[in-house]
Formats: C-alpha cells, sequence, structure tokens
C-alpha cells in the first residue's frame, strides 16, 4: 500500500471507528483505507449498516459521540486532520470539505431564509462583504439551477420543493469553493425524475468547480452513471474498490456479485432474481475471519478463520480469500 | 372470462379546506384534492398490475380504495363481479375481507412492537373466526411462517427482534393468513435493502406461482415494477396516463411522461451516460394545470394539451391518455 501517495487529495488509511457501548465496544468501521484524488469522484455504495454513513461522517469530523475515530489517519491536502480539534476542523468543513445530506429539509434551518443561511456561510470562510456574499449567492443559486434566484434567495426552506431544496444544500456546500464535497445519499429523499436532475448538477459543478465527491449511496444505479471509482463497503470494511466500470461488469468479490444480480434489470427478463441468503450481521455479534462468510455460497475454511487483506486483482482492489492461490489449496 | 378486480371510473376527493371560522372571516373558498380522479383498470385472476408514478400521484389511495380503507367518492370497485362498496356494507362482508388483503409499505409501522409474532400473523384468524382450536390456529401459524421463509418457532419472538426484510415477510404471512385471493402491495420493498429486496420479491414470486395469487403492485422502481408485473398503469397526477402489458411498455412507451420516466431510470449497465435531463416538477396537485396535467413538463405540447384534458384511449392494446399520441404527432 502506498504511505504517501502525493497525487491524492484525501487519503484514509486503516480508519478505524468505534462506540464504546455498557456491553462492550463495538466496531463499527474496521481498517477502511481509500485515496480521492483532485476533481475525482468516488462512489461508496453498501447496504444498511454497512458503515458507509459513518465513514462520511468520520471526515467531516461529524461523529456522533459516544462513536469517535480509535484507529487510522485521514490526510486532507497533505495535512493530517483526524486528530484536529473542534475549532480547526470547523474551520475546515464548510471550507476546504462541504457536505450534503440525505434529507433536504432538516439540512437547512427553517427558521432562516434560504438567502440568510448562504451568506452566513459565505461570510464565515470568505474575504467579502455583505453586498459581495449576496452577490455571489445568488449567483451560486443560479449555477444550480433555481429559476430566479433574486426573488426566491428572501425566502424559506418550506417554500421550496424537495428536489429544489436540494438545489440550495448543493449551492451551500460549494459556498466556499471547497476541495472536497461529502454527499450522503443526496438523492434518495427524491422521485426518480427529480433524482436525475440533481446528479447531473451536482456531476456539473463539481467539475466546473474542481471538486472531488465522495458520493455515498446505497444505489448502484446512481454510482454507475456519476462515479470514476467505487468502494463496497460490507459490515464496516471495504470489500472491492476499484474502477466503476470493472467493478459492474466483473466484481471480484462474491458480495459485489451477489449484490450486482440481486438488483432487476432494466434490459433483461429473469424468472428469479438472484438474492444474497441471510442479513447483514450485527456489530455485536461479528463472525469470525471474514464478515461475509456466513452467507457465501464460495466460502472455504480459511474464510471462518482469517480476515482476507485487500489485494490487487486485475484492477480493483477485493478483499477475499478466493483470489489468493495458498488459501484454495 | 371477466376480471377478478374491475375498476371503474374511480375517484377519490380529500377536503383540505380551512377550518371552518377561517372561511367565514378570511373568506377562503372550500378546496379539495383530487387524489384520484377517474381510473379505470382490471385485473384478471392470477395477474399482477403495477402501478408506478412519482410521489403524490395517488397510487397508494388507489390501494386503499381497492381495500376499503377510504370509501371512493365516485366510481367503483368490483371485486369478483360484485360491487365492493355494498358488499363491505353488508351483513356478508367478512366474506369479502377475507378474500383481499394489504401489505404496507413500512415493515416497521404496521407490525405492532408488543405482540408477539405469533399473535400478530394469527390476528386475522381469530378476527375472522376462521379458526377457534388453539392448537390449530398455532399449527396454522407455523405453516404461515414457513411459507414465508421463517422458522415456525420464530413466533414466539417480537417485531424488533427480526431485520426489515424478515419483518416484511412477517407482514407477508399475515396477509396470507385467510387465503386471499388478492393481494394489495403498497410499495412492499421500498424500505428495503436490495439483496433484501430480492428475497422478498423471489418469496412474493413464488407464491403467486403455488397460490394462483393476484396482485396489484405498487412501487415508484420501474425495475421493480417490470420483473413483477403483467400489466402497468403509469399514474400522473391522480389519472392514468398509459396502461400496457409490461413487454409493450418497456419496448414502446407512448405516453412522454412514461418515457421521461424511462429515461430517468440510472442504469448500471451504461456507465458514464447522462440521464436525460427531465425539466420541472410535479404541480402542486392543489391547483393542477389546466388540460393534460403534463402539459407544462412535456416536450410535445401544444395548445390543445393546455386546453382539452385527453382520455384514454386504445391504441393497439395501448391504452394511452395524450393528444400527441392520439394525432399522430409523436
Amino acid at each position: 500500500m502506498t504511505t504517501n501517495n502525493k497525487e491524492a487529495l484525501l487519503q484514509v488509511r486503516e480508519l478505524c471507528v468505534e462506540f464504546p457501548t455498557r456491553h462492550g465496544v463495538l466496531k463499527a468501521l474496521d481498517r477502511v483505507s481509500f485515496d480521492i484524488a483532485p476533481g475525482e469522484i468516488l462512489g461508496v455504495v453498501g447496504e444498511s449498516g454497512a458503515g458507509k454513513s459513518l465513514t462520511g461522517a468520520a471526515l467531516i469530523g461529524l461523529l456522533e459521540p459516544p462513536g469517535r475515530v480509535s484507529g487510522g489517519e485521514i490526510w486532507f491536502e497533505g495535512q493530517r486532520i483526524d486528530n484536529l480539534g473542534p475549532a480547526a476542523m470547523r474551520a475546515l468543513r464548510g471550507k476546504k470539505i462541504g457536505a450534503i445530506f440525505q434529507d433536504p429539509l432538516t439540512s437547512l434551518n427553517p427558521l432562516f431564509t434560504v438567502g440568510q443561511q448562504l451568506i452566513e456561510t459565505i461570510l464565515a470562510h470568505l474575504p467579502l462583504n455583505a453586498a459581495q456574499a449576496r452577490e455571489r449567492a445568488i449567483d451560486l443559486l443560479r449555477q444550480t439551477g433555481i429559476p430566479a434566484p433574486e426573488a426566491r434567495i428572501d425566502q424559506y426552506p418550506h417554500q421550496f420543493s424537495g428536489g429544489m431544496r436540494q438545489r440550495v444544500v448543493i449551492a451551500l456546500a460549494l459556498a466556499a469553493e471547497p476541495k472536497l464535497i461529502v454527499a450522503d445519499e443526496p438523492t434518495t429523499a427524491l422521485d426518480v425524475s427529480i433524482q436525475a436532475q440533481i446528479i447531473q448538477l451536482l456531476k456539473r459543478v463539481c467539475r466546473q468547480h474542481g471538486a472531488a465527491v465522495m458520493l455515498v449511496t446505497h444505489d448502484m444505479g446512481v454510482i454507475a452513471e456519476t462515479c470514476d471509482r467505487v468502494a463496497v463497503m460490507y459490515a464496516g470494511r471495504v470489500v472491492e474498490l476499484g474502477p466503476v466500470q470493472q467493478v459492474i461488469h466483473c466484481p471480484a468479490h462474491p458480495y459485489t456479485i451477489g449484490l450486482m444480480g440481486s438488483i432487476p434489470a432494466m434490459d433483461e427478463d429473469r424468472e428469479r432474481l438472484q438474492q444474497i441468503d441471510g442479513a447483514m450481521p450485527r456489530l455485536n455479534a461479528m463472525p469470525s475471519g471474514c464478515a461475509f462468510h456466513p452467507r457465501c455460497t464460495q466460502a472455504l475454511p480459511r474464510c471462518k478463520e482469517a480476515l482476507p487483506p485487500l489485494i490487487d486483482v486485475g484492477a480493483t482492489r477485493t478483499a477475499c480469500w478466493l483470489h489468493h492461490s495458498e488459501a484454495r489449496a | 372470462m371477466s376480471a377478478l378486480v374491475q375498476v371503474k371510473d374511480l375517484a377519490m376527493r380529500f377536503d383540505v379546506s380551512a377550518p371552518w371560522l377561517n372561511r367565514v372571516l378570511e373568506r377562503k373558498p372550500r378546496q379539495f384534492v383530487h387524489a384520484v380522479d377517474g381510473i379505470s383498470f382490471d385485473i384478471p385472476k392470477g395477474k399482477t398490475l403495477a402501478l408506478v408514478g412519482e410521489s403524490g400521484c395517488g397510487k397508494s389511495t388507489v390501494a386503499r380504495l381497492l381495500v376499503g380503507l377510504y370509501k371512493p367518492s365516485g366510481g367503483s370497485v368490483a371485486f369478483d363481479g360484485r360491487d365492493t362498496r355494498e358488499w363491505f356494507g353488508a351483513k356478508d362482508s367478512l366474506s369479502l375481507r377475507r378474500r383481499l388483503q394489504m401489505i404496507f409499505q413500512d415493515p416497521y409501522a404496521s407490525l405492532n412492537p408488543r405482540w408477539k409474532v405469533a399473535e400478530i400473523v394469527a390476528e386475522p384468524l381469530t378476527e375472522q373466526g376462521l379458526l377457534k382450536e388453539p392448537n390449530a390456529i398455532r399449527a396454522r401459524v407455523a405453516e404461515l411462517l414457513s411459507m414465508v421463509g421463517l422458522n415456525p418457532l420464530d413466533g414466539a419472538k417480537y417485531p424488533h427482534q427480526f431485520s426489515g426484510g424478515q419483518r416484511q415477510r412477517i407482514s407477508i404471512a399475515r396477509a396470507l393468513a385467510t387465503a386471499p385471493e388478492f393481494l394489495v402491495c403498497d410499495e412492499p420493498t421500498s424500505a428495503l435493502d436490495v439483496s433484501v429486496q430480492a428475497q422478498v420479491l423471489n418469496i412474493m414470486k413464488d407464491l403467486q406461482a403455488k397460490q394462483g395469487l393476484t396482485y396489484l403492485f405498487i412501487s415508484h422502481n420501474l425495475a421493480v415494477v417490470r420483473h413483477m408485473a403483467d400489466q402497468i398503469g403509469v399514474m400522473y397526477l391522480g389519472r392514468l396516463v398509459e396502461l400496457a402489458d409490461k413487454a409493450e411498455l418497456f419496448a414502446n412507451p407512448r405516453h412522454p411522461y412514461t418515457r421521461m420516466l424511462l429515461d430517468a431510470i440510472p442504469d448500471i449497465h451504461l456507465t458514464g451516460r447522462d440521464r436525460v435531463a427531465v425539466q420541472g416538477e410535479v404541480p402542486n396537485p392543489l391547483n393542477p394545470p389546466s388540460g393534460c396535467s403534463f402539459h407544462p413538463r412535456c416536450p410535445h405540447a401544444n395548445e390543445r394539451c393546455s386546453q382539452e384534458r385527453p382520455a384514454l384511449q386504445e391504441f393497439k392494446g395501448i391504452r394511452v391518455a395524450c393528444h400527441a399520441v392520439a394525432e399522430g404527432r409523436i
């Protein structure tokens, strides 16, 4: 593993997150590593409870207590950010790293107009006066495709529809020209026709602003049309990481294969969907070895005993003993 | 052979007027939302009709009208040839209620958290007076649980001890308790993860093949609908804009809204492709556009579309409500 890749904007190394509880410490993220290059869109996909959102929250320093980073490092533009204090993290968040959350209604304050919220963010991070900030806020709303931004800027969030609100949230995330945007399920709460608009918008504005994106979603379709690379997560670990085309067309990990097979396809008719029996293990009952082995149809004896490392398999990186020749023997 | 379920000009109107005092003092008019506005379809026995559309188009209202949770404000629903409006009020309404059941979207909200699973599944049996003997009830519950792939011993647990997919199986078991012929499924898998969704969809298909069930399947996910349905109805603002066989609808969508929906689906096999951007959003149902309610978003709209509401007409086996299709413009 390359430890000091100069080109990467963000490097996550062996990140662990745990939750201390009365019944012991639960490990929610276990040695998650990935890089994001400048301007790249990295998708993070997985089912509920796989740790996708937690990875995003850890990056922007918004882990809910008692959750805590218990190991590993996060490097952003050559600076280590996982050990920054709250004040330094706050300065970084919003300025260098923007965030978009799932529900646009709860990420906007209902008591302030859209303009007040945008201007507050701009003034907090950029050296502009109030009039310039308002100018910039209107410009941001225009870029995100809100009609008549001069009038809409003085309206409250409840006066916007769901899709329009998500555009405002994207404008808010872009307000200080961040280098990285963490988008956590940005289109899950929206209808398909609106989803298409928002995804296109996100792609376009990130390209214009040169921002890299970490797109967290459970929707493989959104990943396929948006991302450059994708990380598949299962039970707090990255099980496969590689270019989108590669992961979708020739997945290497049995979980990814099952996941792709269980998606009803639009272009072929199948009598039955391929299903993965069972459910994701709970954090307090994590199986030994590879967490996927109880559901895996090809599990080897080795899978129960030891955790597979993430290794290069063709163009992707996969954590599975099936790709180790000595484990098969 | 006539269809098992026949829906004709079904309409549901909700009164959303301001309170009486406000209406008097502020001179506000009465206001109604036409959630379902004159839709007609048939579902033959053993088949699946799917309704698709975006939030607020009236899909769930149709589901609730069919099982009698709402009383229609217009039109009729006939089940097995008999009008359900009259049947639900008649003395023998139980004989209808046991023949149609519903599966709800959210398996976290539709199961009573204080009841054991066995009690939940047994409730329809005791409520309908189908079985009285405790041993018989226990045996039937065990049979139902194994039918949906759960362990009969799971009956002693509470709903919170199950995952989302398992809970949805419990609600399927409960719906099957009275051996219904017709199941109304309102977004049964949209709260589930894809791998679990596949499990539930497979169970539903197997049950249909084994027991000859008839489904009304409601979903906003066209890929799921394509997997499950025989016939598909596309709804927009309370009206049916297209009704066609599955193969025909996907191969040759006629209505501009159907085309838009199909274009909007992210396709996992065409990576890097830009979806066709659809302009605009669903209008406010309180104040729907005049004429065809889709015309403000439609690329083919003309003068006539903004004035005259198109009726559902048949074109080569497909039923479409669109002036542009009728005039041969598209």
